[in-house]
């Protein structure tokens, strides 16, 4: 069996691989590699040509290949290696190998000193949400229609409605749209929006593409191909409402109705997974719950810009070099982190308190949108951190800044509330 | 023009395991199917589960072949390298009229010469399957109730009949029946005609359109469908053994199993249609199967479904199966009424087809070259780390993961697309590597498979289908 050793490696190669590479090298790991299924780095930011990257991170717009360029030239230069069209199989946290395969080099056993995961997410499929109806072609996630189109040169269809607003699935309909096919619809289950606001202002309202909030599909027609779908209003309780039944021909339907963090791996490995972001438990150092593995980016929880993921993943790539060379702060203390009001989840879920007074970020979104809020972290009585919110939307994520020194206990809250 | 001495209507799994018996024999056997792809309509959606006829109808013929051909699988599987296990079924009584129905399950069983069908205690029960409600009085164990892969048995039974010298002619669809003087003459498809003196109907669904050719349409086909659902691997709650409920005098009702690739199946619904194309799933068919099969496993987790699919049973009214010749009619054998059980009893349906055959004149002399076994496409996922390595030095293309949810490589596709009867869809491909049938149902490796397809047939990726001729994935280049 061929066998690699480093001191860091990094399950994936998109936006958090890339970024966390960057800083475990910036950080001072000496040997970090990147492993990665496709033939080329940048994960999906490959098939994401629109701009609308980097505004947060970088302040200027980029496109997804421009952004992925940018940390992929900062590795290659600080000397990150990668090993491409590499299917990672398994990760064994106990002796820190992971067992990858690749056509040329067969079976490959790589040993770290840290490893840390970064497979990113997939998306929901039709299966997830039930449509009822036929099962003809036609049908794809807006991902792979995205990859088809924007990778492979391939249309896939026509006349187009769109099921969920999604990011994808409004970057799509106006990649649809530039491409010569007619997007009838982008239906959403929702009274609110799912994705970033102007994505709906870019990509629907630009081209004149009708958004039904509040509706949902309730039956796909077709035997080879799809030929039509019928949708409907839904009531307060999501029932589809019968008499609002409206018929669409099309040819084909794509879905934007959601991401779930991808942890085959993860769960192999016995790491412990939180339910509700469907990725694994981290402290503020992306530390999962087996000592020296690391997680960052969408697999840890979607997250809505990938500006965040970097971001996060800058940190990843920062703690799984200091566990490498031996100088992560060992924990003395483990708090917790509670959602209080109007929080759907925390990332990080726990804190691990070295007794240093350390500057901690924790990421959520809001369970339903408002507005003049004012976002809390608490620590019992005593308030961490407060700010003031002029609007939250479940569609983007929010976050607060405290010092571990501040906490008595071991539980931070974090709520949403209106202001007085 | 195609001359032939059989000819075998319909390539599910009745046809397909006629058409490996008869190629025993000295005899040129052509099987003509309308689809694109060996597996029919109901052989493929359906339970997946190899039964016993332990609740048949005592002294029918279905009995009499459900009964014969349990025995059959062990051999046969491993001959033909198809996945089977012999899991066992339980059938849990919950209230007092369940558990007082157990003695005539178990005489019923009996009569049907199926002899190890034991009683379980409430303790035994819960210990052989946790998951069941703890209000369990007790119940019945049938020992070998069993899963398979009801794809691969098919393509195998084909691939094999193929390899001993059977034509298949897909994507050809039969049109007419020539009848000279009251014998069989010819089979007209859109294919061109076959010349023929014997013809094997089986149609199932479409078995009554056939009959209708030949005037012998004295029976309907009544499509049942049936819906399920198939739940994550890592599904929270998962059964160990077939859990079948205590049937009423309405219906069989809603079981749960494993599949033989450890996902969780349940299901089905039974719905008469009034056509036989609507292959839909609906709200009310999907919410029925939780309402009943919950009261049997309460935490059983429908959010963990990955997908949904519904089969067609194709019953017949009047009732019963029935294989029928006929003395005005030479060389024509009708099967009928082929409905849950036709995947079970497919391969003793080939021997009793194999053996009326006999009786209306053909000759039936065996070869001495007929070779029994059939190997499947070595599975990477399954192999030993030693068996990866050597795999992937041997075939490069193995050490390349296209489907990420299954870990299904390259090679494993291409050699789907190239052996007899390869595919040449994308649900072919998931149909013999299970491509596509994670829990990310094709969202990754569907746009690749259409790839590889496309380069491996010589097609442009507008000419690849879902499964069907006009199931296009592709409508044409970007702008």
């Amino acid at each position: 069996m061929y066998k690699l050793e480093c001191d860091v490696a990094i399950v994936g190669g998109g936006p958090a691989g890339l970024s966390a590479a960057v800083a475990a090298k910036k950080e001072g790991a000496q040997k970090v590699l990147v492993i990665e299924r496709d033939e080329s780095i940048g994960g999906i930011l490959q098939q994401c040509i629109h701009p609308g990257f980097g505004l947060t991170y970088f302040k200027e717009e980029l496109t997804g290949p421009e952004y992925a360029g940018r940390f992929a030239d900062e590795a290659i230069e600080l000397g990150v290696e990668f090993f491409l069209n590499s299917m990672v199989l398994e990760v064994n946290e106990e002796k820190k190998t992971i067992l990858c395969v690749n056509k040329d080099y067969g079976m490959t056993e790589v040993k770290a000193k840290s490893i840390l995961l970064a497979m990113g997410c997939r998306e929901r499929t039709r299966a997830n949400i039930m449509i009822p109806g036929a099962r003809p072609a036609g049908i794809y996630t807006a991902g792979s229609a995205q990859r088809l189109v924007n990778r492979q040169n391939e249309m896939v269809g026509k006349r187009v409605v769109i099921l969920g607003s999604g990011d994808i699935g409004m970057i799509m309909a106006r990649r649809m749209t530039l491409e010569g096919a007619k997007v009838l619809a982008v239906i959403e289950l929702m009274d609110c929006l799912a994705g970033l606001t102007r994505n709906k202002v870019q990509c629907l309202d630009d081209f004149g593409i009708p958004l039904y909030l509040a509706h949902t599909i309730t039956k796909i027609d077709g035997y080879q191909r799809v030929t039509g779908v019928t949708f409907a209003e839904v009531d307060e309780n999501k029932k589809p409402i019968k008499e609002t039944e409206q018929y669409i021909e099309c040819d084909t339907v794509l879905l934007s109705v959601g991401l779930i963090p991808e942890n085959e791996l993860t769960r192999k490995a016995q790491i412990e997974i939180s339910r509700i972001t469907n990725g694994p438990v981290v402290n503020q150092y992306m530390e999962t719950s087996a000592e020296g593995i690391f997680a960052s980016g969408n697999v840890v929880h979607v997250n809505d810009l990938v500006d965040n993921v970097s971001a996060e993943s800058m940190k990843a790539g920062k703690f799984a070099a200091q566990y490498a060379m031996g100088t992560l702060p060992k924990e003395q203390k483990r708090i917790v982190s509670q959602t209080g009001d109007n929080v759907r989840y925390l990332c990080p879920q726990q804190i691990s308190d070295s007794g240093e007074n350390e500057k901690v970020s924790l990421y959520f979104r809001v369970l339903h949108p408002d507005t003049k809020v004012t976002l809390r972290a608490l620590a019992g009585e005593k308030v961490l951190a407060a700010k003031k919110v002029l609007r939250v939307n479940p569609g983007e994520m929010e976050h607060i800044d405290f010092n571990t020194g501040d906490i008595d206990g071991n539980q931070v809250t974090v709520e949403v509330v209106k202001e007085d | 023009m195609v001359k032939t001495d059989v000819v075998v209507i319909g390539a599910g799994a009745v046809g397909c395991a006629i058409a490996r018996e008869l190629s025993k024999y000295k005899i040129n056997v052509t099987v003509v199917d309308k689809r694109d792809d060996v597996g029919g309509d109901a052989s493929k959606s359906n339970s997946a589960i190899i039964h016993t006829g332990y609740d048949a109808a005592p002294g029918t013929l279905e009995s009499q072949l459900v009964v014969a051909a349990n025995p059959m699988y062990d051999q046969l599987t491993k001959d033909l390298d198809v996945p089977f296990d012999r899991i066992g079924a339980v059938l849990p009584a919950f209230n007092e009229e369940q558990f007082e129905k157990l003695p005539s399950i178990k005489e019923k069983a009996f009569k049907n010469h199926v002899y190890d069908v034991e009683y379980l205690s409430k303790e035994e029960i819960l210990a052989k399957e946790p998951e069941l409600n703890k209000d369990v009085l007790g119940g019945l164990f049938i020992p070998r109730e069993s899963i398979i892969d009801p794809f691969i048995l098919v393509q195998a039974l084909a691939e094999n009949a193929n390899e001993n010298g059977v034509n298949f002619m897909l994507n050809t669809e039969v049109t007419d029946i020539k009848v000279e003087d009251g014998a069989i003459k010819a089979v007209e498809t859109t294919g061109g005609t076959i010349e023929t003196s014997f013809v094997v109907n089986a149609a199932a669904l479409h078995c009554d359109d056939i009959a209708a050719m030949v005037g012998k349409a004295d029976y309907k086909v009544v499509a049942r469908r049936g819906q399920f659902y198939i739940l994550d691997k890592n599904t929270s709650c998962k059964v160990q053994n077939i859990v079948l409920p205590i049937p009423t005098k309405v219906t069989k009702g809603k079981l749960m199993t494993p599949t033989i690739h450890g996902n969780m199946l349940v299901g089905p619904t039974a719905e008469d249609l009034p056509d036989k194309v609507d292959v839909s799933v609906t709200t009310e068919g999907l919410d029925s199967i939780y309402a009943d099969v919950s009261k049997m496993i309460p935490n059983v987790n429908i959010r963990d479904t990955i997908t949904q699919y519904s089969g067609l049973r194709p019953n017949r009214n009047p009732e019963g199966l029935h294989v029928d010749v006929y003395d005005d009619l030479k060389g024509y054998v009708n099967l009928s009424g082929v409905r849950s059980t036709g995947l079970t009893l497919s391969v003793s349906m080939g021997k009793y087809v194999a053996e009326k055959m006999k009786e209306i004149g053909c000759e039936l002399v065996f070869k001495d070259d007929f070779k029994a076994t059939r190997k499947g496409i070595p599975c990477f996922h399954q192999m030993t780390i030693e068996e990866q390595e050597a795999i992937v030095k041997e075939e490069p293309l193995y050490g390349n993961i296209v489907c990420r949810c299954e870990t299904i490589t390259e090679g494993e596709i291409l050699r789907a697309i190239h052996r007899p009867l390869g595919a040449k869809t994308v649900d072919a491909v998931k149909r013999r590597v299970r491509a596509g049938m994670g829990r990310c149902q094709g969202g990754f490796c569907g746009p690749k498979v259409i790839e590889i397809l496309a380069r491996e047939l010589n097609i442009p990726t507008e000419q690849v289908n879902k499964n069907l001729e006009g199931s296009y994935m592709i409508t044409g280049k970007n702008k």
